[in-house]
């Protein structure tokens, strides 16, 4: 029965198609909106949390200050202790403790000048936080370790010599390998130097920094917090920074940033709809009669009601299908262009995107199609009938 | 879905009015349409109402057809007070109970010849399989036996061949009642007789006819003649 009007609503579209197909253009362009944007959104924030994530999952602990940066050194007078880091062991259970320094230098590579940033730590302690790539690790007390970026700057190989400010000389044993931004060291511009090298030239009087490996990532919470009663019961000594607490607010703010690019497209999509509304509308005026016609041989409103919203979930349909498979190649395009790969495209997050546009597509012309599916099964039969 | 049709041949009185008026407010003032109109109406009668524009006959017509419903006055309808129905059992009542042949056709342009007379069947019968009827028994009734030109839309057709169509349509769901809004209003002599003759047969096999004219010679095949003047019954050969 229901197909009846499901052929008029048909025939209807057919009768004003390009109208229709304007209509139907709407939608696309507003289902496209939102998936491409829902794509870009989402492979920008898997793209981040992947070179993120490569830091796994770590604890960095920090003297307190109120003016010092959150990933930069502490003031001189704010430093982490040799008894802290015994504490913090003893806290950290199994878990891997590193202390370092962390400060930046004046260096010579041949007759190429500059300042560098410079991590200080035991050798032992170095493939925990860094890889080499070409060369060794640094044994003992002589060699150094240079990120993949500080390499490239001051042209540094295996066996490079870097002169110090203080006129210290040290050779390259190992290249690192390129790790991105971490939350705890920053190797890729740096040179990592073993500490007791460092402490012999330098006047120190505790670490600036130290790194707990966590292995368990359920742990990290119950270690922040059991640092945090150890030293920071009477007044705030020490701060910690989880990697994953770090990784989940980049996350959110990258999730946010998705959910605003989805929200332009959702307008696209708004002004689809009003054109569904305004087309449905002009129909409704111009079939008054037909429908006077319709109610006189014995249609329902209900009927009337189904004939118009049939027709909007049509126009959604259509419009959301093409919409869906367009934005395969939109999302394509616009991840090649802005983030340069396209590995992020069949993620299901990114698919759920096209789903996404699509739902709200065929919704936007569904809703579109209420008002004027109403108006037109409220229409005074006899009114209908005398319209010409 | 609904049927009205229990109740029909039970009574010779298909509809009655009973003090009936209708009442249009407009900002300019009431225009009362219908004034007390008292009428009854007999199973197999063959009425034509008439009167001047305005006088309204239109509303009784609108009013029979259960197109719109009394301001006050009781109106029954095959022994149902419409008063009483909802839209939707004044829509049955209408697809059940009532056809309806009007001057302008209305047929729909959408739909072709067979689809036209098909479509008022599939709403009482929910499949194409109807009940019994078939759209084409309709049509050849009505005089279109070309079978060629059911698949035609309405716009084709010469208009006392859209008549037929109309005519087909309002006889397909086998409806107690005719009504013919001037129904050789839009048709030359020579259609206009023939579509009479066709109503006066139809008449003759039992359908109720009641139609609204202007042309004396139209009214002339009714047995009963109904003037109306400014809302009220001036005259009723009945």
């Amino acid at each position: 029965m229901s197909l009846i009007f499901f052929d008029f609503a048909r025939r209807n579209l057919q009768r004003n198609l390009f109208r229709s197909l304007l209509a139907v253009v709407g939608i696309v362009i507003g289902v496209l909106a939102i998936s491409t944007l829902g794509i870009l959104g989402n492979s920008l924030t898997l793209s981040v949390t992947e070179s993120l994530s490569t830091v796994g999952d770590s604890l960095t602990v920090i003297p307190h200050s109120g003016a010092g940066s959150q990933f930069g050194g502490a003031t001189a007078q704010e430093k982490i202790s040799e008894r802290q880091v015994q504490d913090l062991r003893r806290v950290a259970g199994t878990n891997p403790v590193i202390p370092l320094y962390s400060t930046a230098d004046r260096i010579e590579v041949g007759t190429q000048k500059g300042v560098i940033s410079i991590y200080a730590m035991d050798p032992d302690d170095m493939p925990q936080l860094v890889t080499v790539e070409k060369g060794i690790y640094v044994r003992g007390n002589g060699g150094i370790l240079a990120g993949t970026r500080a390499a490239e700057e001051f042209k540094l190989k295996v066996g490079s010599q870097v002169r110090f400010a203080n006129g210290d000389t040290q050779r390259v044993v190992g290249i690192l390998e390129e790790r991105g931004i971490g939350f705890d060291i920053q190797p890729d511009f740096a040179l990592i130097v073993p500490s007791r090298w460092y402490e012999d030239r330098n006047e120190v009087k505790g670490y600036d920094q130290v790194i707990i490996k966590v292995h368990n990532v359920d742990e990290v919470d119950a270690l922040e917090k059991a640092i945090d009663e150890r030293f920071n019961r009477r007044e705030t000594v020490l701060d910690t920074f989880s990697s994953k607490e770090i990784l989940s607010s980049i996350q959110d703010v990258f999730g946010q940033i998705s959910t605003f690019t989805t929200a332009i497209g959702g307008i696209s999509l708004v002004v689809a709809g009003i054109s569904i509304l305004n087309v449905m509308m002009m129909s409704v005026t111009e079939r008054t009669k037909e429908i006077g016609i319709l109610r006189s041989v014995g249609t329902l409103r209900n009927e009337v009601r189904k004939i118009f919203i049939y027709e909007a979930l049509m126009l959604g349909l259509i419009g959301s299908v093409l919409g869906g498979l367009l934005s395969f190649g939109g999302g394509y395009l616009i991840s090649l262009l802005i983030l340069q790969t396209t590995e992020y495209l069949f993620d299901p997050t990114s698919l759920s995107s096209i789903a996404l546009g699509m739902g709200f597509g065929i919704g936007t012309a569904l809703l579109s199609g209420l008002y004027p599916a109403w108006k037109a099964s409220n229409l005074n039969p006899i009114e209908a009938l005398r319209f010409e | 879905m609904e049927t009205v049709t229990a109740t029909e041949g039970a009574d010779p009185v298909l509809l009655r009015f009973e003090e009936v008026s209708k009442v249009y407010p407009l900002p300019a003032g009431d225009v009362i349409a219908l004034d007390r109109v008292s009428l009854t109406v007999e199973r197999g009668e063959f009425i034509a109402i008439m009167g001047p524009s305005g006088s309204g006959k239109t509303t009784l017509l609108n009013l029979i057809g259960c197109l719109d419903v009394p301001s006050s006055g009781r109106l029954v309808i095959n022994s149902r007070d419409v008063a009483e129905l909802s839209d939707d059992e004044l829509t049955f009542l209408r697809r059940d109970t009532i056809g309806f042949i009007f001057q302008h056709f209305n047929l729909i342009p959408l739909l072709s010849v067979l689809e036209n007379v098909e479509y008022p069947l599939i709403l009482k019968c929910r499949d194409r399989a109807g009940c019994g009827q078939t759209p084409q028994m309709a049509l050849r009734a009505a005089g279109l036996d070309d079978e060629r030109l059911y698949t035609h839309k309405p716009n084709e057709l010469s208009g006392g061949q859209q008549q037929r169509v109309a005519i087909a349509r309002a006889l397909v769901n086998d409806p107690s009642l005719l009504l013919c809004d001037e129904p050789t209003g839009n048709l030359d002599q020579k259609t206009g007789k023939a579509i009479m003759d066709l109503l006066t047969e139809m008449n003759r096999n039992g359908k109720t006819i009641i139609m609204v004219t202007h042309d004396l010679g139209v009214a002339g095949y009714a047995t009963r003649q109904i003037q109306i003047v400014d809302g009220r019954i001036m005259e009723d050969t009945g």
